[in-house]
């Protein structure tokens, strides 16, 4: 390609290995995450008598099953034991690392891999997990895939992919404080849609989100999914840099300087061409919460879930009220309104120390009003939230602080939102019974959670925040 | 895989939006192997009560359609999870296509590799063949891939869907075979971009 390119134009020609006539191209493929789910793509390399083309390029990682409590003892239920179990034949029997459930580098796959300098900029990076959108936050081309290509990667470390078209979101202007990146991602959402990245990938860039640091950046990268498209990428800049810098698995030294060097030219070119560009101003977004069944029904907190009586279209009034009965909120109500019964701070969104740091600098010397549950990132997330004194915050505010894992976010561990229960929830996915069947979901940033959790009630945490050290 | 060339049955109207890929198949279900018993339980949160008993409003347990083998859903179907089990189960109760506006991306690809076809027509031709199917559910439907029709008695809508799976689907392509007949050109890319990116590569410490 000549002339200006783009950050992901940069990304996917340099991971070409052949192009069909149809348009589909062979991709390279530099790092292959596997969790407890892979195993039904394990079971397909078995089934060819195939063996893994790259181990040293694929790294297994306990997360989805993994119990949060009761680590020393033996996995109580037998269903999850086998789960976990099979990761540990599948990559050790095929010569892959694992971060296995014991491991102190053990954690959510979308937290360890960039924690362990896995995720670097530059690098083709897949996943059987779809917020592997997540690792896009380094300038790496990051996807999730399903059980087929999977173990289409593993024997051939390659992936036949279609080019998506190409979007650019811009967040110009400064956020106020008290707005975190989440709230920047639910706007986003809010603004294009569920679906409204479908067949893109997605370039964020912007003063606002220059200013993020890199959990922010995964934080926004790792919702891009939620708005439809397979991947966000932020440029790698010197924030990037910093933080990879003496990662264990990172380059070191010279080669680092190296790396770097080739990095900085990955940004888009001043006049390169976006399908699609989007502009949202940082200074009016507001934190956001969830009320319905999507990601895309999202409001800032000082206004009013909708009233399916005053919606012309008579599609969306049924979907209003089908949201509105599922959640159990009636039309009209102010979100501040909103009583909830449980809070849970954790998943690949929003666990990582920073989200945690913003969450405690609200629960200090305070009570949440409802139980709880914070799970950290990555074990090594837990060790330093401990090493800080936030888990004695967490404790003292009367909430459950335990072992780290996909827990709560996904409800297949152990951790559930019981029927009917309402969570005020760091996670990604408010779909109806995502936290466990029956169970109602509000999303929102860690400190919104906090905020929650000490009124009992959807609450604006800027009104909490007087005196306190404002996370940015 | 299993060519899809052209297809006749009767169609289900499914006419929801957003049906994420956690309503086709909830997470709790995902330890389960390849079988026909991730179709029997197909869209279970939505299709039984808290009791386990099915809902008789749900199209699906329907008499009429329970053998339907094409869905008409709405918008943004299968969004969300990258969970191809939700594929199997769809092909495990014996559906062969979903018809929709618009596909959750991972969706659609994981349909296209177990031989799923997932077509898109407008919102308004969607809604237009979900009414057709309401007034009168026996009648079946053509989907023909090579002539990227869906008809009905005497109308026919004329669907998109990308080249690439348009392909896969018509030839029953099975993607590892032919990236083994790429073996020389991936090799070659290997020892080039070892020179070009000798970052790329994870180191120990």
């Amino acid at each position: 390609m000549s002339g200006p390119q783009t950050i992901i134009d940069k990304l996917w020609s340099a991971h070409e290995v052949a192009r069909r006539e149809d348009g589909a191209a062979l991709l390279f493929v530099d790092r292959h995450y596997v969790h407890e789910g892979s195993f039904l793509a394990f079971d397909q390399i078995r089934k060819r008598r195939r063996t893994v083309a790259e181990p040293a390029l694929t790294f297994g990682i306990a997360d989805h099953y993994v119990p949060t409590r009761g680590r020393d003892r033996p996995i109580a239920d037998p269903s999850i034991a086998d789960m976990v179990g099979k990761l540990e034949t599948n990559t050790t029997g095929n010569g892959i690392s694992l971060f296995g459930l014991g491991d102190p580098r053990q954690g959510i796959v979308h937290v360890v891999g960039p924690e362990q300098g896995l995720t670097l900029p530059g690098l083709l990076i897949v996943c059987g997990d779809s917020h592997t959108s997540t690792h896009g936050a380094f300038g790496a081309y990051a996807f999730g895939i399903g059980a087929s290509e999977v173990a289409h990667v593993l024997m051939t470390q390659t992936l036949w992919q279609k080019k998506p078209s190409r979007m650019r979101v811009t967040i110009s202007g400064k956020a106020a404080p008290g707005i975190a990146a989440k709230d920047i991602a639910l706007s986003v959402i809010a603004r294009i849609g569920a679906d409204g990245a479908r067949g893109h990938a997605v370039e964020y860039a912007g003063s606002a989100i220059s200013a993020l640091s890199m959990e922010g950046r995964m934080t926004l990268c790792n919702m891009s999914i939620e708005g439809g498209g397979r991947c966000g990428i932020v440029a790698p800049d010197a924030v990037t840099f910093a933080y990879l810098k003496g990662r264990p698995f990172a380059p070191k030294d010279a080669a680092f300087d190296r790396a770097v060097e080739a990095w900085s030219g990955l940004a888009s070119d001043r006049d390169a061409i976006f399908d699609r560009e989007v502009t949202l101003d940082a200074g009016a977004i507001a934190p956001i919460v969830t009320w319905g069944t999507t990601p895309d029904d999202a409001l800032p907190i000082d206004a009013s879930v909708p009233d399916p009586a005053r919606e012309a279209d008579p599609a969306r009034a049924r979907y209003l009220r089908d949201a509105l009965d599922y959640m159990g909120i009636a039309p009209g109500k102010k979100l501040t309104g909103i009583a909830i019964d449980r809070i849970f701070i954790g998943s690949c969104t929003n666990a990582r120390i920073e989200d945690l740091r913003a969450a405690a600098a609200v629960l200090a010397g305070r009570k949440s009003k409802v139980p709880g549950l914070v799970s950290p990132g990555s074990s090594t997330v837990k060790r330093q939230a401990e090493e800080e004194g936030l888990d004695r915050i967490f404790r003292d505010a009367g909430l459950e602080w335990v072992d780290s894992g996909c827990s709560m976010c996904v409800g297949i561990n152990g951790d559930v939102v019981p029927p009917g229960e309402r969570c005020a929830s760091t996670t990604n996915r408010n779909f109806r019974g995502r936290q466990g069947p029956g169970a109602r979901t509000h999303l929102m940033s860690p400190a919104m959670v906090a905020a929650a959790a000490v009124t009992g009630h959807l609450t604006d945490v800027r009104q909490l925040l007087p005196g306190r050290k404002a996370e940015g | 895989m299993e060519k899809f060339v052209r297809l006749v049955t009767k169609a289900c109207p499914l006419l929801l939006a957003n049906v994420d890929a956690d309503q086709i198949l909830p997470a709790r279900f995902l330890k389960l192997p390849r079988s026909s018993e991730l179709g029997r339980v197909l869209f279970h949160d939505l299709r039984r009560d808290a009791e386990g008993n099915e809902r008789p409003d749900f199209p699906l347990n329907r008499p009429v359609w329970r053998d339907a083998r094409v869905l008409v859903a709405g918008r943004n179907f299968g969004g969300g999870s990258s969970r191809e089990a939700a594929v199997y189960a769809l092909y495990e109760a014996g559906i062969r296509c979903v018809v929709a506006p618009s596909f959750g991306d991972i969706f659609a690809q994981n349909a296209v590799k177990n031989g799923l076809l997932t077509p898109a027509l407008s919102e308004a031709d969607v809604a237009e063949l979900g009414a057709a199917i309401a007034a009168d559910p026996d009648m079946p439907v053509t989907v023909d891939l090579e002539q990227q029709t869906i008809s009905r008695g005497n109308r026919s809508f004329t669907f998109s869907i990308d080249p690439v799976s348009r392909n896969q689907l018509l030839n029953g392509w099975d993607d590892v075979d032919l990236t083994d007949s790429y073996a020389t050109r991936i090799a070659a890319f290997k020892a080039t971009d070892r020179e070009r990116r000798p970052w790329a590569r994870p180191t120990r410490s």
